[in-house]
């Protein structure tokens, strides 16, 4: 076969430039988010997410009544413009109060998921940077705590916290935490004191995989310290999976949360939680209905927003985690 | 494998002596008398009290002399309800707290497995996103709201299902609906993932070069082995069944033992509390060790490791 030069020219120099270089290195935070970005649904949750945020921190301060006041003569109320979401029996607005148990729940996924990541993150990372026989012995604890409902730990200790915090808070010293209520806390305390189990596994068994590479090598050669390559080089490295169980625990503690006021250990009335909101209206379930709808509504949108959003990070966090 | 389950006997015992002693501790530091009520009683009616329930005894002596009852399964009396031992209490609440857990997981079981094994062999289409919103929204409704939703739709307003009790057949389906919702959705999402993984292993090109059909693949190699998680998931699933029955039970008035806990726990009775945690624990620790043991004669991989 024959080919005439012709068919053969240089290339610009411009293109040759452009086709070596195509796109800007990204780093790693960048390159998550250009994948989250195209998650559709995950997007739609960040918005949702965010958009529960805005309710609960600014929604209560636009509306004119508080969650504890007792408007006289608007009991049972049916949603209408002065009360959108109706007034419960003792003419609270509803609205309101769900709006300020949203700040409740937020309040406690956050908590609960830096508790649990502080506690868990150094659990599972010394049991896996240490290895050996503290390794077994810190699992072994784990398996323990594990083999158990975590619900039933849960519950006793509130039920334990509660009468201790609320004697602890008569001194002066507590005031600050008797205002948010000795039953929010104890929760705080009961969901921190449990929930760091799945956590410490995951950065245990990254760290075990992790701790084999050259670079630890080359780092202890260079004279690291263990917590050095502990906080420096191993940590780091396992950020994915750490912020997506993270992400992952805010609606599991807004759900335990919400199951515990149901069964009347969380909150401490008249202080709203959508838990306690369902609980209070199923007595009048037949004639109130929507007093129970915009609770439980409540606490499915905000689980769905939270569940979806942190799969949504998990694949853009970790592609080769995806299943 | 005798030493395996052995090993596994002996966590299952150290984790419940763990849980017992952790009870009886937590228990006791709740702060003031336990019989503060509205009313003062006279000092020596509670000393009487206290001497009757061995409260008198240093802390030490009340430890040892609990965990020796526990060891002969005597949990000791209610402090509530006057003369009722929490043996009894247990062994009259339990059965239609398992009957009902029974028929969940019975649920759970036949539609969460087809769920899964359907929207993995259909992988993408519209079968697999069907099921998949599904099993999203079981993870993310509580059971509580399921219940009541439930409850409300059903009983209140279609008027097919009765409103509360646990007479008939039909008063149990509304609260074994709401406590598999959620294990449900989870074991359809294992099911379906496992199921995914293993159509892709060696031993299903194999079957398929052999020239079975399909469905021998499917059903005879495939499903077999992706059933193995699901073994897995039963300690957890009886659980979380366990954990869900506190509020299902309130919500249709059963009178099965969750609901009587979480009435132990608004009547601040402490020995029924205990008692029927340390049960509890002692459940689900026992059908763990069992599902452990059921799981070395299924996989045998297991048995190969050690």
């Amino acid at each position: 076969m024959q080919f005439s030069s012709e068919l053969f020219r240089p290339l610009n120099r411009q293109v040759v430039i452009e086709a070596v270089n195509t796109r800007p290195s990204l780093t790693y935070w960048q390159d998550v988010w250009r994948r989250l970005r195209k998650n559709k649904v995950a997007m739609i949750s960040l918005i949702g997410i965010i958009v529960i945020f805005l309710l609960a921190i600014l929604g209560p301060m636009f509306i004119p009544y508080s969650y504890s006041d007792q408007i006289r003569g608007s009991e049972d109320l049916k949603p209408n413009l002065q009360h959108l979401l109706g007034t419960d029996h003792l003419g609270r607005d509803m609205l309101v109060r769900v709006l300020y148990g949203a700040r409740i729940s937020l309040s406690i996924g956050i908590v609960a998921a830096l508790v649990n990541l502080v506690i868990g993150v150094l659990y599972g990372g010394i049991s896996g940077y240490v290895g050996g026989r503290v390794d077994t012995i810190m699992m072994r604890v784990i398996d323990i705590i594990y083999g158990v409902p975590s619900m039933l730990y849960i519950i006793l200790l509130t039920v334990v916290l509660k009468p201790t915090l609320n004697s602890l808070f008569e001194l002066p010293f507590f005031g600050f935490f008797k205002a948010a209520g000795a039953g929010l806390v104890s929760i705080y305390i009961a969901l921190g004191l449990t929930y760091w189990i799945t956590t410490a596994r995951i950065v245990r068994g990254q760290i075990l995989s992790l701790k084999e590479q050259e670079y630890v090598t080359a780092a202890r050669t260079l004279g690291a310290g263990g917590s050095r390559i502990l906080l420096k080089h191993l940590l780091p490295n396992c950020i994915g999976p750490i912020v997506v169980t993270t992400m992952l625990m805010i609606p599991d503690a807004i759900f335990t949360e919400s199951f515990l006021s149901f069964i009347g250990l969380g909150v401490d009335a008249p202080v709203p939680s959508w838990g306690s909101l369902a609980s209070e209206a199923l007595g009048g379930i037949r004639s109130y209905f929507y007093l129970l709808l915009s609770p439980s509504l409540a606490i499915c949108m905000t689980m769905l927003v939270f569940n979806m959003f942190g799969d949504g990070l998990r694949d853009a966090l970790d592609p080769r985690m995806r299943k | 494998m005798g030493i395996y389950i052995l090993k596994r006997f002996g966590y299952s015992i150290v984790t419940l002596f763990i849980i017992i002693t952790l009870t009886f501790f937590l228990m006791r530091s709740i702060p003031g008398s336990i019989y503060t009520k509205d009313k003062p009683l006279p000092p020596k009616i509670v000393e009487n009290i206290k001497a009757k329930y061995g409260l008198d005894l240093p802390l030490s002596q009340q430890y040892f002399k609990m965990l020796g009852n526990v060891i002969r399964l005597d949990f000791g009396m209610s402090m509530q309800s006057e003369g009722r031992k929490v043996n009894d209490i247990i062994a009259e609440q339990f059965p239609n707290s398992a009957k009902l857990g029974i028929f969940a997981i019975f649920l759970c079981l036949i539609i969460g497995i087809p769920l899964g094994i359907i929207s993995a062999l259909k992988n993408g289409k519209w079968q697999d996103n069907g099921a998949m919103i599904l099993a999203t929204l079981g993870v993310t409704i509580p059971s509580f709201v399921v219940a009541t939703l439930g409850q409300y739709i059903f009983s209140v307003k279609l008027k097919i299902l009765p409103v509360m009790g646990f007479k008939t057949f039909a008063s149990a389906i509304m609260p074994a609906i709401a406590l598999s919702f959620f294990p449900l959705a989870f074991i359809a999402r294992l099911v379906r993932s496992s199921m995914l993984e293993t159509l892709e292993q060696d031993f299903i090109r194999t079957a398929r070069a052999k020239g079975l059909s399909e469905q021998m693949v499917i059903f005879k190699h495939a499903l077999k082995n992706s059933l193995i998680p699901v073994v897995t998931y039963l300690g957890p699933l009886i659980a979380a069944i366990l954990t869900g029955s506190f509020v299902v039970e309130r919500i249709f008035n059963i009178p099965g033992l969750g609901r009587y806990y979480v009435t132990s726990i608004s009547n601040r009775d402490y020995t029924v509390m205990m008692g029927i945690t340390i049960f509890y624990a002692g459940f689900v620790i026992l059908m763990n060790f069992l599902v452990d043991i059921v799981y070395v004669f299924i996989d045998p991989r297991i048995k190969l490791r050690k």
